[in-house]
C-alpha cells in the first residue's frame, strides 16, 4: 500500500475538506486557511498530516478544496 | 462501621430571608417564615411522633401523631401543616397529646399484622418506632375486627414487594412519585375503610406506568414497600456513601451492607447532585457486579481465534508488556496506543493516559468521550474558554424557560428530569427540539409550550434561525453583549445570522420546524426570564455537533443567559465520568485542565513531574486509531473499560480495525464485544471494589468508595499501575488519594481538590482552587473564562448522508431508561424485564407503505450494513424518520450507522444515518455468523 492509498484508506481528504468548509464560512480565504491549518495542527496527528501531504504530493488529492489544500501546504 | 442515619425533618426545608422566633418545649429557635413546627422542633433535636410526614415530600397532615399545642390556640393542630409564627409557645409532649396519640397508634395496630419478628422491616419501620415513642401497651378494640390482614402481595416487580396488609395509607408512596418522580403512576383507589394504594388503575406495579425508582419505598414508614434483596436476606448492617456507576447525573447513595454483601443502594438525600433521589438503574440495577459472567480471572491468547487460556496476573502483565515492547520496537514507538473509560474513576482514567504518555511514549490516548460529547468540549472552550457545563443542577429551581435539545432525560438522565419536571410543574416554560416526541413533550402534568420537530441533522439550522429570531426582532440583551462579549464578533455575527436566508421562513423546507412555531419559541427563550439550555448527544453526535454546540453558546450570549443562576448551557453527560475522563487529560491533543501538549510551559511542567520527554503534537483518535490499524501503521491497544465494537460506528470498519492489531488488551468486568477481537484480558473492577471519584455533568467531583475486595484481585488503577511498571515506567501509589494529589499539583483547576477536601464538603464543583476554594458551582458569573464571550457564525451544512430512491428514511438512536449505552451492566440485572432487545420505532405511515406490522421482523439497512429486530409502530417518531437503541449486542445498531463524523472532533454523526425499512423473517445472515463467532471467540480452554 502506498502512501497515497494509506491516505484513501484513513479518510484525511473529506476530514480537511470539512474543516476548511467551517472556516471558510468564519471569513475570508486567508482566513480561512489560517483557521483550517490552525485547527489540523492542532488536533491531528502528524501521520495525518503526512498521509495528506502524500496525497497532495502524488497529484491523487482530487477533491481536496483549495483552503485545504493550502492550508496542508502551509503545514508542510 | 456502622449504618449511616439520616435525619428526617419530617417536612422539606422552606427558602425565606425573614426569619421567624418561637418557643418551642421552653426553648426559643429562630427558622425561616414558612417552615413547618414539626421541622422547626427537629432543628432543635425535638422528635415529634409522625408517619405521614417526611422531609422528602410536602406536609400532607393525615396520620393525626404530629399533634401539638399551643398557647392561645384551641385544638390541637398537627404540627406538619402548621407554619411557625413569631412569638408562638408550642408543646410538643403533655398528657393530653400522649393520650391522642395512643389513641391514633391504637387504630393503626388494630388493622396490622403483628408479625414484627418475622417482618423484613424489623428494626427499620417507623410504625413499630411510634408503638414504642407513644407508649403503645394495649388495643382496646381487639383484632377481629375488619381488617386488611389476608390483601393479596404484589411481587410483579423484581426489585420490591408491595405488601398491601401492611399499608396504613399515609400516601407517602403516592406523594413521592407525584412530587419526587413526578410519575404520577400511584394512587389511593377507593374510599374510607376501602382506601388502598394503588398503581395505575389496579394495576400491577410492573404493567403500571411505574419507573421502579424506588421513591416509593424509600418513603414508605412500614413493610409495605421493602426491596426484594431486604425481604431475602434481611436487613443491612453498616453502610458507607458513595457515588452511582450510570449516568452523568452523579446520584450520591448509601450502599448497605451486611459484611462484604450489598443488601441495597439507597439514595443519600445530602447528595448535592440527586437530593435523595433515584432511578431504577442506580437504586436496584448494581447485579451485574455479581453476574455469573463476570470474569475474574486474567487470560491471554495468541490469536483471536483460538480459545482463551487462563494465567495468573504475572503472566499476563508479563506477557502484555512484552507484546507492547515487540510491537514498538517493529512498528515504531507510535503504533500503540490506550483508550480511558468514562465508567473508570477519574485516578484510573489520569493513571492510563499517563501510561500511554510516559511508558508508551506518545499521545495516542483518546476516550469514549470522543463519540459522545467532544464536540462539547471544543464548542464550549471557543465560545466561553471552558469546556464544561456552566451551571449546578440546583440552578434548575430558579429557570423559567428550559430549552431541551437533543436530549431525552426521563431515559438518559432520570433523575434530574424528576427535577426539571418539579420546576415545570411550578410554571416554568418548556421548548423541546427533537425529532421525537419525546415524554417531556407531554407528560403526566407537564406540557412543553413548543416541540420543534426538526429533521435529523438540521439542529444548526434552526438555532441560527433561532438567533435570526431574536436580533432581527431587537430581542438581543444588548447591555450584557456590550459588557461581556467580543463586540466586534458579536456584530459580524448579528449581520450574519440576520440575513434573510436564516430566517425561519427560509429555513423551514429544510427543518420540517413550521416558521411561526419556531419565532414563538426563539421570542420566548429571549422574554421568558431566566432561560436555560439543556442538550444531549442529539446535539453533539453529528457532522456539526461542535457548530451545534457554539449556536447554543450564541443563543445563551445573545439573550444575556450566562453567569448567574437559572440560566446557562448545560451538557447533559451521558456516562458516570465523562466530564472526568476529559478533565483528565484523556484527549490526544491536551494535558489534564485542557491545556494543549504544545503548551511549552505545561508540557515542562509534566515532563518535570513525570521524568520524561513529551512530544509537542498530538496523537491519534480512536477513528484515526482504527484507520491507522487499517492502513496497517496501528498495532497495539490498550482498552480499559469501553466496548468499542459495540459502541462506535460502522461496526464492520472497528472490527477491521481491531482485526488488523497483533496485541487489543480488553480491560473489563465481562468479555464484551471488543473482547472477541482481544488477545488479553484483564479483569476489572466494579465502582464498589475500589476508592477514587467520579466528576459528574456539572463538574462535581464526588468520592467513590470500596466497600468490598476486588473480585478480582486489583482495583483497576492497581493493574494500570502493574502494566506500566513491567513496561519500565515505575508507578508506585498506594492509594488513589495519591493520584488525587498528583493531579492537583499539575492541574490548575483542581488545585485545591483532595480527598480529605471531599470527605469534608462532601463535593467539590471545579475550578476548585485559591480563588475558589471551595469549588465554582456557576461558571462565568464576573466575566468568561477566556475573557470574553466569543461569539462564532454557524452556517448550515447539510450532512453527506442523504436520503435517496434506496435509503429513504432517517435512522436517529438513543437510549431507553431502563437499559445503559452497550448494556453490558444492565443486560445481567433485572432490568432487561423492561427491554429485551432493540426494537425500530416507526410511523404508522411509513409501516403501512412497507407492510409492516407492530412487532414484525424487519431488516434495516445503510450504506454501511444491515441488521435486523422488530419493529414498533408509533407515532412517537415523524414519518420519514425511525429510531432505535443500541443496547444489545444481537442487533447492533451501529452496524447500521456511518463513518461520518464532527468536523471538529471526529464525534461520530450516530444521529442521521439514510436507511431502508423492509420486512424480515429474522435476524439477518451477518447477525447469525456474528453470534457464532462471539460464541467461539469467547471459549476459554479447560484447565490442565
Amino acid at each position: 500500500m502506498t502512501d497515497a492509498d494509506e491516505a484513501h484508506a484513513t479518510g484525511v481528504t473529506p476530514m480537511a475538506n470539512q474543516i476548511a468548509g467551517f472556516f471558510v464560512s468564519q471569513g475570508d480565504h486567508a482566513a480561512a486557511v489560517a483557521g483550517t491549518a490552525d485547527h489540523i495542527k492542532a488536533f491531528w496527528a502528524p501521520v495525518m498530516r503526512r498521509e495528506l501531504l502524500a496525497l497532495v504530493d502524488a497529484g491523487q488529492a482530487e477533491g481536496l478544496s483549495d483552503v485545504a489544500r493550502e492550508a496542508i501546504l502551509r503545514l508542510r | 462501621m456502622s449504618l449511616i442515619q439520616e435525619t428526617d425533618f419530617g417536612a422539606p426545608a422552606v427558602r425565606s430571608e425573614k426569619t421567624v422566633t418561637l418557643t418551642i418545649d421552653g426553648v426559643q429557635v429562630t427558622v425561616p417564615e414558612g417552615t413547618s413546627l414539626m421541622r422547626a422542633a427537629k432543628e432543635l433535636g425535638t422528635t415529634i411522633p409522625k408517619l405521614c410526614a417526611t422531609d422528602s415530600v410536602a406536609a400532607f397532615g393525615s396520620c393525626r401523631l404530629c399533634l401539638v399545642e399551643i398557647e392561645g390556640r384551641a385544638g390541637t393542630p398537627a404540627s406538619c401543616t402548621t407554619p411557625v409564627a413569631e412569638g408562638m409557645v408550642v408543646s410538643t409532649q403533655t398528657p393530653k397529646l400522649a393520650k391522642l396519640r395512643r389513641g391514633v397508634m391504637e387504630l393503626y395496630i388494630s388493622d396490622h399484622p403483628l408479625d414484627c419478628l418475622t417482618c423484613a422491616a424489623n428494626g427499620d419501620c417507623e410504625l413499630q418506632d411510634m408503638a414504642g415513642a407513644v407508649g403503645l401497651r394495649e388495643v382496646r378494640y381487639g383484632y377481629d375486627g375488619a381488617n386488611h390482614l389476608t390483601a393479596a402481595k404484589d411481587a410483579s416487580n423484581p426489585y420490591f414487594t408491595y405488601d398491601a396488609s401492611k399499608c396504613i395509607v399515609c400516601s407517602r408512596c403516592v406523594r413521592a412519585c407525584e412530587e419526587v418522580q413526578g410519575t404520577f403512576a400511584l394512587t389511593i383507589a377507593g374510599r374510607g375503610f376501602g382506601s388502598r394504594v394503588s398503581p395505575g388503575q389496579s394495576e400491577s406495579f410492573m404493567t403500571s406506568e411505574c419507573v421502579s425508582c424506588g421513591a416509593c419505598v424509600q418513603a414508605c414508614p412500614t413493610a409495605t414497600l421493602t426491596e426484594t434483596r431486604v425481604i431475602e436476606i434481611g436487613q443491612p448492617e453498616h453502610s458507607a456513601v458513595t457515588t452511582c456507576a450510570y449516568c452523568g447525573v452523579g446520584c450520591a447513595f448509601k450502599a448497605e451492607m451486611r459484611g462484604e454483601e450489598l443488601v441495597r443502594m439507597v439514595p443519600w438525600k445530602a447528595g448535592k447532585a440527586n437530593r435523595g433521589h433515584s432511578c431504577v438503574k442506580g437504586r436496584f440495577a448494581w447485579g451485574y457486579a455479581t453476574h455469573r459472567e463476570r470474569v475474574t480471572e486474567p487470560m491471554i491468547r495468541a490469536s483471536i481465534h483460538d480459545p482463551w487460556k487462563v494465567v495468573s496476573w504475572d503472566e499476563a502483565i508479563a506477557h502484555t508488556a512484552s507484546e507492547f515492547k515487540r510491537i514498538q520496537g517493529q512498528y515504531g514507538r507510535d503504533s500503540v496506543g490506550g483508550i480511558t473509560s468514562s465508567r473508570c474513576t477519574n485516578e484510573e482514567t489520569y493513571l492510563v493516559q499517563k501510561l500511554v504518555r510516559t511508558a508508551f511514549g506518545n499521545h495516542n490516548v483518546d476516550t469514549c468521550a470522543r463519540v459522545c460529547h467532544s464536540p462539547t468540549g471544543y464548542g464550549l472552550k471557543t465560545t466561553f474558554g471552558a469546556s464544561a457545563g456552566t451551571q449546578d443542577f440546583d440552578s434548575v429551581e430558579e429557570t423559567d424557560v428550559m430549552v431541551v435539545i437533543g436530549a431525552n432525560p426521563t431515559d438518559a438522565h432520570p433523575v434530574f428530569a424528576s427535577r426539571m419536571k418539579k420546576r415545570l410543574r411550578q410554571g416554568a416554560r418548556l421548548i423541546v427540539i427533537d425529532p421525537r416526541r419525546i415524554d417531556l413533550v407531554r407528560s403526566a402534568r407537564v406540557q412543553a409550550d413548543h416541540h420543534l420537530a426538526l429533521r435529523p441533522g438540521t439542529n444548526v439550522a434552526v438555532l441560527t434561525a433561532m438567533a435570526h429570531v431574536i436580533v432581527t426582532e431587537g430581542l438581543a440583551d444588548e447591555a450584557y453583549v456590550r459588557e461581556r462579549c467580543d463586540l466586534q464578533a458579536y456584530a459580524h455575527w448579528a449581520e450574519f445570522v440576520s440575513l434573510p436566508q436564516h430566517g425561519p421562513e427560509a429555513t423551514e423546507a429544510v427543518t420540517g420546524v413550521p416558521a411561526a412555531e419556531l419565532r414563538a419559541a426563539a421570542r420566548l427563550y429571549a422574554t421568558g426570564g431566566n432561560g436555560s439550555i439543556y442538550y444531549g448527544l442529539g446535539v453533539t453526535e453529528h457532522s456539526q455537533g461542535s457548530t451545534t454546540v457554539m449556536a447554543i453558546a450564541n443563543l445563551a450570549m445573545v439573550t444575556g443567559n450566562i453567569g448567574r443562576p437559572g440560566v446557562g448551557v448545560n451538557p447533559l453527560r451521558g456516562q458516570n465520568n465523562v466530564q472526568g475522563a476529559c478533565d483528565m487529560g484523556s484527549f490526544p491533543h491536551e494535558f489534564s485542565g485542557y491545556r494543549h501538549v504544545s503548551d511549552d510551559e505545561t508540557r515542562q511542567l509534566f515532563e518535570e513531574a513525570w521524568g520524561v520527554a513529551l512530544g509537542d503534537e498530538p496523537g491519534l483518535r480512536i477513528p484515526n486509531m482504527l484507520d491507522e490499524a487499517v492502513a496497517g501503521h496501528f498495532k497495539g491497544l490498550y482498552v480499559q473499560g469501553e466496548d468499542i465494537l459495540q459502541s462506535d460506528p460502522n461496526t464492520r470498519h472497528v472490527a477491521a480495525g481491531l482485526a488488523a492489531m497483533e496485541c487489543v488488551v480488553v480491560q473489563d468486568l465481562f468479555l464484551n464485544e471488543t473482547a472477541n477481537y482481544a488477545h488479553v484480558f484483564l479483569p476489572g473492577s466494579t465502582f464498589l471494589e475500589k476508592d477514587g471519584t467520579f466528576t459528574n455533568a456539572e463538574r462535581r467531583i464526588q468520592r467513590v468508595r470500596k466497600v468490598m475486595r476486588p473480585r478480582n484481585g486489583y482495583a483497576d488503577w492497581e493493574v494500570t499501575q502493574m502494566l506500566s511498571n513491567a513496561l519500565g515506567y515505575p508507578m508506585a501509589y498506594d492509594h488513589p488519594s495519591q493520584i488525587m494529589d498528583e493531579i492537583a499539583r499539575l492541574t490548575p483547576s483542581f488545585a485545591g481538590v483532595s480527598f480529605e477536601k471531599l470527605d469534608a464538603l462532601g463535593s467539590i464543583q471545579w475550578p476548585c482552587n485559591a480563588a475558589a476554594p471551595e469549588g465554582t458551582p456557576v461558571m462565568h458569573i464576573d466575566h468568561f473564562v477566556r475573557g470574553k464571550g466569543q461569539f462564532i457564525l454557524t452556517e448550515y451544512v447539510p450532512t453527506e448522508e442523504k436520503v435517496g430512491p434506496r435509503y429513504p428514511l432517517l435512522l436517529t438512536t438513543g437510549r431507553i431508561l431502563s437499559q445503559y449505552n452497550v448494556g453490558a451492566q444492565t443486560r445481567r440485572t433485572e432490568n432487561s424485564r423492561w427491554h429485551a432487545e432493540d426494537v425500530l420505532e416507526i410511523h404508522p405511515h411509513d409501516a403501512e407503505e412497507r407492510g409492516v406490522r407492530d412487532g414484525d421482523w424487519v431488516r434495516l439497512k445503510s450504506r454501511s450494513g444491515e441488521t435486523a429486530l422488530r419493529a414498533e409502530i408509533t407515532d412517537r417518531v415523524a414519518p420519514g424518520v425511525v429510531y432505535t437503541t443500541f443496547h444489545h449486542p444481537l442487533t447492533q445498531a451501529n452496524v447500521i450507522t456511518t463513518d461520518h463524523s464532527d468536523w471538529a472532533t471526529n464525534c461520530p454523526e450516530y444521529k442521521v444515518t439514510a436507511v431502508q425499512v423492509s420486512r424480515g423473517n429474522g435476524p439477518a445472515e451477518w447477525q447469525v455468523e456474528y453470534t457464532a463467532q462471539a460464541r467461539k471467540s469467547r471459549r476459554i480452554e479447560a484447565a490442565e
